[in-house]
């Protein structure tokens, strides 16, 4: 039976479970974010998704005859890299932000 | 290239190590980085998902989030071993500018900025995807021909991608103020947007069956007009959208350049890439959800409604005639403030436009010192994204305790001396509870109007951002301070003072 089956879509159906695990437990774990950090969380999520650097990342490594590729790869590097350092660091700035009443007093 | 140069030595003798194992293997070396890539993108998986959870707790949220960099920075590292990679020239130049235009950004902009920088940033985010999309799809690898499943996903990435860079960008210009935040419409526009989006989904269809540029004549044609088409719908789909609808936008943007993202996963057969934007997929999924409702609003009404266009107006505008406002004198209203013993601030767009979050924090102690107590009602589409509100008065140093959310602080309304609203108009509209014919009907609202007093900080008679009149200006307990919120409060300090 299995060998039938095209390893490509084997592989794309263990994705997809990866990909809808992942979406459920984003899910469980943002619904209990509370609605005071909705901002942070939204650009930690955008540092975390600027891991697509990873991909781009071989692409302009390339080298050799692939200019095409080293070119669009570079852009992608550049762009993702402002997101992860961008992100990161701006989520940790508005985090620093927040205090409890508590710790105000001297 | 040093630290890469550094850890494939060490990487070497962790080789020599474990060489025996798999001994089978024709390039053994390779296999084995391989091997420790995937670890490192297992552990940055977990590092990210413990990153998100922290910020359920907004004492553990920094902490979090370290770890979830941390977990970046091995991933980035595990990758750099990757065996194709022969010339590290172009990666350097791009992590090195990239990372100074992103630094520079996150210290220098000021935090009233912080919708617009989320807006680009999801552009950034979609360009990314994009360019490995299309560099995917021009040069597939080792593989010899693209299958339709690997065309699937590049469909998904391209087209995701593309109309979340347009879009974005849009909401960036509506947000910075170089592109009109009122809605721009004109005569079948749903119909031409959504007619651009099916020609651009069978192209897709099309290419899913014709995966391989070698083969199918017009693979590579479909190809890049689906690429076009995705940009263009980007721009159509964001014009309509006026300025008080960003954060559902916003939230809609952030989880298409997560599926994006993961699209790219998917094209790639990398795990990390998956998760990460299956977490800021469902992450910008639920935020939507949540701004939608405290809209009453649907996606649909929100995409294709061109909400405060010019057509739900004109009928309501009679109700209010023949009605008074009465406005108040700094003395009086500081008088008011001095003696209250709750106090409850209803901070709107307006508090961000006029950036005078400082000068709130700084009354508020006043008033704490005069014996009063202040606290904050938060509406979750005050502002333009989530949380706006929450993160401007952070930054003035209001402690994080004394923001509420709508459904923690309206029970409390009726009991506060002084409700004191600050460039909010919608989130505090009656008419939302009591007049069916209102267009913002059924939006939950803070319940400003049950506070024993009301005083609104406004510029002017105008209309919010709905342009629908809000009756509650017109009650007998409301009094307006008019003038710039700013400097408004700037001398309700001065005056309270001299209380």
């Amino acid at each position: 039976m299995l060998a039938e089956i095209d390893p490509e879509t084997v592989t794309a159906f263990l994705q997809m479970y990866v990909f809808v695990l992942a979406g459920f437990v984003g899910y469980q774990v943002i619904t209990r974010v509370p609605p005071l950090l909705h901002t942070p969380l939204m650009s930690a999520t955008n540092a975390i998704s600027g891991i697509s650097l990873v991909g781009s990342l071989v692409i302009a490594g390339k080298g050799g005859d692939h200019l095409t590729s080293t070119i669009l790869g570079f852009v992608a590097v550049t762009a993702a890299m402002i997101n992860v350092v961008g992100g990161f660091m701006i989520t940790d700035r508005m985090l620093k932000m927040f205090k409890r009443h508590e710790q105000k007093k001297p | 290239m040093k630290p890469t140069f550094l850890l494939q030595t060490l990487l070497l003798s962790a080789d020599a190590a474990a060489g025996a194992a798999t001994a089978s293997t024709n390039a053994p070396r390779a296999v084995h980085w391989e091997y420790l890539t995937q670890v490192t993108y297992l552990a940055a998986s977990v590092l990210f998902i413990l990153g998100l959870k922290g910020l359920t707790n907004p004492a553990k949220a920094r902490r979090g989030m370290q770890l979830a960099a941390i977990g970046m920075l091995v991933a980035v590292l595990g990758t750099l071993l990757h065996q194709q990679i022969v010339t590290y020239t172009w990666i350097i130049t791009g992590m090195v500018l990239g990372s100074v235009i992103g630094a520079a950004i996150s210290i220098w902009m000021p935090m009233t900025a912080v919708p617009q920088r989320t807006a680009i940033s999801h552009a950034f985010g979609a360009l990314a995807a994009t360019m490995v999309g299309i560099a995917h799809f021009n040069d597939p690898g080792s593989e010899t021909t693209l299958g339709s499943v690997e065309m699937t996903a590049l469909g998904f990435e391209v087209l995701f991608g593309s109309l979340t860079i347009t879009g974005s960008f849009m909401a960036f210009g509506k947000l910075q103020g170089f592109v009109p935040s009122q809605p721009i419409t004109y005569k079948f526009q749903n119909a031409s947007n959504i007619g651009l989006f099916v020609v651009a989904f069978f192209l897709f269809i099309y290419l899913i069956f014709n995966p391989d540029p070698e083969h199918g004549r017009f693979t590579a044609t479909a190809f890049y007009l689906m690429a076009l088409l995705g940009l263009a719908v980007g721009v159509l789909i964001v014009l309509p959208i006026g300025g008080a609808d960003m954060p559902v936008v916003i939230s809609l943007l952030n989880s298409y350049a997560g599926l994006a993202s993961s699209a790219t996963g998917f094209a790639l057969q990398n795990n990390v890439l998956i998760i990460a934007g299956a977490l800021d997929g469902a992450s910008g999924f639920l935020l939507s959800i949540l701004m939608s409702k405290a809209m009453n609003r649907s996606f649909a009404n929100v995409l294709f409604g061109a909400f405060g266009g010019g057509d739900t107006t004109a009928a309501k505008a009679a109700s209010t005639e023949g009605l008074t406002v009465n406005s108040i004198s700094v003395d009086d209203a500081a008088l008011q403030l001095a003696y209250a013993r709750l106090v409850i601030v209803v901070p709107g767009y307006g508090m961000a436009v006029a950036q005078c979050q400082h000068q709130v924090r700084e009354l508020a102690e006043l008033i704490e010192k005069k014996g009063g107590e202040v606290k904050y009602a938060i509406h979750p589409v005050a502002g333009r994204m989530p949380g706006h509100m929450n993160v401007l008065l952070a930054e003035a140093n209001v402690p994080y305790d004394r923001l509420y959310d709508m459904d923690d602080i309206n029970g409390e309304f009726p009991r506060a001396d002084v409700a004191l609203i600050i460039g909010a108009n919608d989130v505090v509209n009656p008419a939302a509870r009591n007049d069916r014919s209102s267009p913002i009907y059924g939006m939950p609202i803070l319940n400003a109007d049950q506070a024993q007093r009301m005083i609104v900080l406004k510029r002017s008679m105008s209309r919010g951002f709905s342009n629908i009149e809000n009756e509650l200006f017109f009650n007998p307990k409301c009094s307006l301070l008019f003038g710039d919120a700013k400097s408004s409060l700037t001398q309700l300090v001065g005056a309270v003072k001299n209380v």
